[in-house]
């Protein structure tokens, strides 16, 4: 089978995050960036059946500038077969789907694995609008996957259950724990990752329906009120009659 | 150019998010001198339904197919997108819930629609923008983002807007068909399976939770942290290292990498507050922190805080509820 793994390229999760100071834009400055992490549970899951299926491709696929390849050599180096980076900003979660499902279609790939959610900009929304626009299935936010032959079951997560989601390929899934442990680079990997085919492609459109005006932090909180552990049961009071939430 | 709004309800009822999202549309509605329709989706009654009128909606849009009554991505998008055309909404309002996101995103390339998830405010239209305020960097800021299509669509962060109450308002609920196929179903799920819920508030929904972290040394001890649940009717929640473990499921691991909240009330018991966990709860309106170490950073982070004992205070906090009801 071959599968299409979508990686976006995300500020570390330790990031403290600040902007540029007219607030338009995200400040890069000695910001770590990597594999967004719920792509790791996408990546890590294809290399398994496709390993489980004993043939097969993963091609891993970043929409993103050149600074960008360093994480992607990563998922070679974890065990992708290549690569494709469509040279372009991420405008948008629209313009970001419009490229995925041209170089889906292109490809003719049977799973295309995505993350639940890109943790910068949360989102969750590029798996539906591939589906869509490939006119096939999207099973998000997945919490298993297995494939028998083209059909693939999956957990498929809701608010206070789950559900049993059978689909067949070419389908779209956005993956998310407990789907499997997501894998670390090895040295053999790490080696073999530097010779392994990494083609940068231009966007097929420009079109982006959605635009940042301006970024904002929260309200700093106002300060902590420590009540002593002795009167531990006057919090209580002070959530009823001063926060009044209880 | 109405506005719509999709509503999901279960069991009966409306959830309470999706009053929530009847509240913002017809709001949006009132700001663009139009009215508020809502289509309802999943097991309703009629008189649940037409209750909408508290939240200002002029009209519900009720399909009874059976199948509707589980999520069906294929069959919901068809549902909405019919129910748009049929009404020329131009704005479409939805939760951002899983159901939301689903067919939010499918909607937004059949209808060729601006789409923002994460929205916590009510839009600015000024000077012939449209422009909402969305959630970004898991929690850890927010972004003013333009829709710039002819249609947008909007996902309405829970606890994010207060649902309006006009007591005693109805809404006319018409019967409607989307005139959907076996095809429409094709994605049906074969099996749904529910958490047992016995007694417990589920956490997506929940407006006070309770949650524990390493600091409660191990599953053994999470009675502690249900009784005060119970007592304050509360969900349970955990930290990421916890549902690792095993020592709760993994659907109560919060954070950046687990599911996001934002409750009115949100006590973190034995957790540290790191940058992670706090991405997750930040937006709830109102944190305690009870940890035995005053260095904790969620402290920080916090609006009250108990520098002491987990399993000292506990007991005495669930004692004091107790008390109060
Ligand atoms: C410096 C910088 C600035 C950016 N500015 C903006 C901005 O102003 N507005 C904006 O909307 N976006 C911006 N992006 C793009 C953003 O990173 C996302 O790629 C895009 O917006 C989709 O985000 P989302 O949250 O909607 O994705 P989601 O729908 O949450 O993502 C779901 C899944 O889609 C896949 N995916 C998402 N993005 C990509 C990608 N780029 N390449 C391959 N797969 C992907 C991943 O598997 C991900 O888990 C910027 C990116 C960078 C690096
Ligand atoms: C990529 C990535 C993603 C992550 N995503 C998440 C996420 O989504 N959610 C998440 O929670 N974490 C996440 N983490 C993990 C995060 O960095 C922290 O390790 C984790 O939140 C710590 O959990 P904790 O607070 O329960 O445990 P600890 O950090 O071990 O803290 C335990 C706390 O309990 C206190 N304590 C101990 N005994 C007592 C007692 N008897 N009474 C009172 N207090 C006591 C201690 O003082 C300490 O502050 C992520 C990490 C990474 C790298």
């Amino acid at each position: 089978m071959k599968f299409l793994v979508c990686i976006s390229n995300v500020p570390d999760t330790t990031t403290k995050i600040t902007f540029t100071p007219d607030n338009k834009e995200f400040n890069k400055a000695g910001v770590q960036f990597v594999i967004n992490p719920w792509d790791e549970y996408a990546l890590t899951r294809a290399i398994e059946l496709k390993e489980a299926q004993g043939g097969g491709t993963v091609t891993v696929l970043n929409v993103g500038e050149a600074d960008t390849e360093p994480n992607i050599r990563k998922a070679l180096a974890i065990g992708a077969d290549d690569a494709i980076r469509v040279n372009a900003h991420p405008k948008d979660a629209f313009f970001v789907a419009k490229q995925i499902a041209a170089v889906a279609k292109e490809g003719g790939y049977d799973a295309i694995l995505m993350g639940k959610e890109s943790i910068d900009y949360n989102g969750f929304q590029v798996h539906g609008m591939v589906g869509e626009l490939l006119g096939i299935p999207t099973v998000a936010p997945a919490m298993k996957l297995d494939m028998s032959g083209n059909t693939a079951t999956l957990e498929r997560e809701i608010e206070g259950g789950k559900e049993i989601v059978e689909v067949n390929t070419p389908f779209v899934a956005s993956c998310q724990q407990p789907m499997c442990e997501p894998r670390i680079p090895n040295m053999r990997g790490i080696m073999t990752a530097r010779t392994k085919p990494l083609k940068v492609v231009e966007p097929t459109t420009d079109a982006a329906r959605t635009e940042v005006e301006t970024f904002a932090l929260p309200p700093a909180k106002q300060g902590v009120k420590l009540i002593a552990a002795e009167n531990a049961g006057e919090l209580i009071k002070l959530l009823r009659n001063e926060a009044k939430v209880i | 150019m109405s506005v719509l709004v999709v509503v999901e309800c279960d069991g009966g009822e409306v959830k309470k998010s999706s009053l929530e999202v009847a509240s913002y549309a017809s709001q949006v509605a009132q700001m663009l001198g139009s009215t508020a329709t809502a289509v309802a989706v999943g097991e309703a009654t009629e008189a649940n339904l037409a209750k909408l009128g508290e939240q200002g909606i002029s009209k519900v849009l009720y399909d009874s197919e059976p199948r509707l009554k589980d999520f069906v991505n294929g069959a919901y998008t068809k549902l909405i997108a019919v129910a748009a055309s049929k009404e020329e909404a131009k704005v479409i309002v939805l939760a951002n819930s899983n159901i939301g996101a689903a067919v939010g995103s499918r909607l937004s390339i059949r209808l060729e629609a601006s789409l923002a998830t994460n929205v916590v405010e009510l839009p600015k239209t000024d000077g012939g923008k449209f422009v909402v305020k969305r959630g970004a960097f898991s929690g850890k800021a927010f972004a003013d983002v333009e829709l710039a299509s002819d249609r947008k669509i909007i996902a309405v962060k829970k606890n994010s807007i207060e649902a309006l109450h006009e007591a005693g308002k109805t809404a006319p609920v018409e019967s409607f068909s989307a005139q959907l196929t076996d095809a429409d179903f094709a994605d049906a799920p074969k099996e749904v399976i529910m958490q047992d819920q016995a007694g417990g508030v589920l956490l997506p929904e929940a407006d006070l939770v309770v949650s524990g972290g390493r600091g409660m040394k191990g599953p053994e001890n999470w009675n502690l942290i249900e009784d005060l649940a119970k007592a304050l009717g509360a969900a349970t929640a955990c930290s990421k290292p916890v549902s690792d473990v095993d020592w709760r499921p993994h659907h109560e691991h919060v954070g950046q990498t687990g599911i996001t909240v934002s409750p009115n009330l949100y006590i973190a018991c034995g957790i540290s507050g790191a940058i992670q966990h706090l991405a997750g709860v930040n937006s709830s309106k109102v944190i305690v922190v009870i940890n035995k170490d005053p260095e904790a950073p969620f402290f920080k982070a916090a609006d009250y805080g108990i520098v002491g004992d987990v399993f000292d205070v506990l007991p005495k906090l669930t004692a004091a509820v107790k008390e109060l009801n």
